[in-house]
């Protein structure tokens, strides 16, 4: 399968990008890591005419840490492999990294982005759900200037974000996690399969108690949702498997999951109770997997 | 068009190429490299695997325009002077394989992983293939053929030369199976 026929653009600095991007109106399309762009071409999904390549532009790359709010920058093309296996995010956001290694498969991570897959916003991709219960933020920059975005406010629909067609998500602020547990718990058919449901949680612990829970869910509905019952439900509550699988009922509550080939709404549903309340009891160290 | 130029197995080529060609059909209808086929066409089963600047990349799923200026290696870019590696020896004496279609691509993953993983554990070569497809095989060949393959580079890389069997400095057992004929080819 051969993509249409588009013209191609790789500028070397950021404003370049999006003065090409700019000019060439709603027909130009951003190409990050294109491990899901360049299938959508080949299925002739989308017909762009233009794709404005970011794979040359260095400082949309790497880690840093933001020295006067201690959150990690992470460049919006840095690679999943890159994400991986980052010190920093390995240190102070290892939800992130213990995400991004259940994302499709080595080959893959190797030229998927993290700034790809979030403008993606696929309802079944992981780290949208990541980033939320990270309480990131996303920084885009377009021709009006820079913006930053939470991510509750990032997500907008089904493949739709707030990005403006003429604005490039330039990099994302994770908070420190640190002292956190973390545990990503992904449900899918097939080794590389995409999630038929996800949870990203993460629980900061006092003594034997909960805390705070912060709890993300993958393909829950079109964009990915805060388990709020739960998280409501687990702060201050025991940290012991029946407290948890008892908040963990709540998981579903506000959701509108798809019915597709891999699963109806209930079984969705059902999904999000039982790896909810795997994925609390791993991220709080009380329970097995 | 779109001029570009890239090394291949060794090889600098220079050509003109319309945007949306894809790296393997740059590979195999340009310049004539079919060793490595296309698979699935979807980015799933992995045939098509070869290595851009080091890191295993799906070919299908890169544009040859993303490659220019980079250095790629094949599944024919890897004997040299007709000797084989030690994957690809182990692959064909562990039987590692029935129709073949799927092996460049395993062979150029199992390549990435023992780059990163010298000395991997069934579990985490079974992790590391989970973007290449097998369907004659069952996997069970194959992961012992990485097996066989990982002992043998670090036989290879080992400072002193210890005798078969001897197990490893740490005093765990070799994670090769024993195999007949294994030494018998070189």
């Amino acid at each position: 399968m051969i993509p249409a026929a588009f013209d191609y653009a790789r500028p070397d600095t950021l404003d370049e990008a999006v003065r090409t991007l700019h000019d060439g109106g709603e027909d130009a399309k951003v190409l990050a890591g294109g491990q899901s762009l360049i299938p959508i071409l080949r299925l002739r999904l989308a017909f762009p005419e233009l794709l404005v390549d970011l794979g040359r532009i260095p400082e949309l790359r790497g880690v840093r840490e933001d020295p006067a709010t201690g959150s990690l920058v992470i460049g919006a093309m840095t690679t999943h492999h890159d994400v991986i296996h980052d010190p920093l995010v390995r240190r102070h956001a290892g939800l992130l990294a213990a995400a991004t290694e259940t994302v499709a498969d080595p080959a893959v991570r190797h030229r998927g982005t993290l700034g790809g897959s979030l403008s993606h916003a696929d309802p079944a991709g992981d780290l949208p759900a990541v980033l939320l219960a990270l309480d990131g933020e996303m920084v885009a920059v377009g021709p009006r200037g820079r913006r930053t975005l939470p991510a509750r406010e990032f997500f907008l629909d089904y493949l739709r974000t707030a990005l403006a067609e003429d604005e490039v998500l330039v990099e994302i602020r994770v908070p420190r996690t640190d002292g956190w547990g973390f545990h990503y718990e992904k449900f899918s058919r097939v080794a590389q399969g995409w999630a038929v449901v996800g949870v990203a949680a993460l629980v900061r612990r006092d003594d034997g108690r909960v805390a705070e829970a912060r709890i993300g869910l993958t393909n829950m509905g079109t964009t990915p949702l805060r388990a709020s019952a739960t998280e409501a439900a687990l702060a201050g509550a025991g940290a012991g498997p029946d407290a948890v699988a008892h908040a963990a009922e709540a998981a579903a509550e506000g959701t509108r999951p798809a019915s597709d080939l891999s699963a109806t709404p209930a079984y969705r549903a059902h999904l999000a109770r039982v790896l909810t309340r795997r994925a609390v009891l791993a991220a709080a160290g009380t329970g097995r997997r | 068009m779109t001029h570009i130029s890239m090394t291949v197995d060794g090889t600098r080529y220079e050509d003109e190429v319309e945007p949306r060609l894809l790296l393997i059909h740059y590979l195999r209808d340009h310049l004539g490299l079919t060793g490595t086929p296309v698979g699935c066409d979807t980015s799933n089963c992995g045939a098509c695997t070869v290595e851009l600047d080091g890191d295993s990349v799906k070919s299908c799923n890169v544009l040859a325009v993303q490659a220019d200026g980079g250095e790629v290696t094949t599944v024919q870019g890897l004997a040299s002077d007709g000797a084989w590696t030690p994957l690809q020896t182990a692959f064909h004496e562990q039987h590692a394989l029935q129709c073949g279609y799927c092996t460049p691509g395993m062979i150029m993953a199992a390549r990435d992983l023992l780059g990163e993983n010298p000395d991997p554990t069934p579990e985490e070569i079974r992790h590391g293939l989970e973007g290449n497809l097998c369907r004659c095989t069952g996997y069970q060949n194959i992961v012992r053929a990485v097996l066989a393959a990982a002992a043998e580079e670090r036989r290879r890389r080992a400072p002193a030369p210890r005798p078969a069997g001897a197990g490893r400095p740490d005093g765990r057992p070799e994670g090769a199976p024993a195999t007949a004929g294994q030494e018998a080819r070189t």
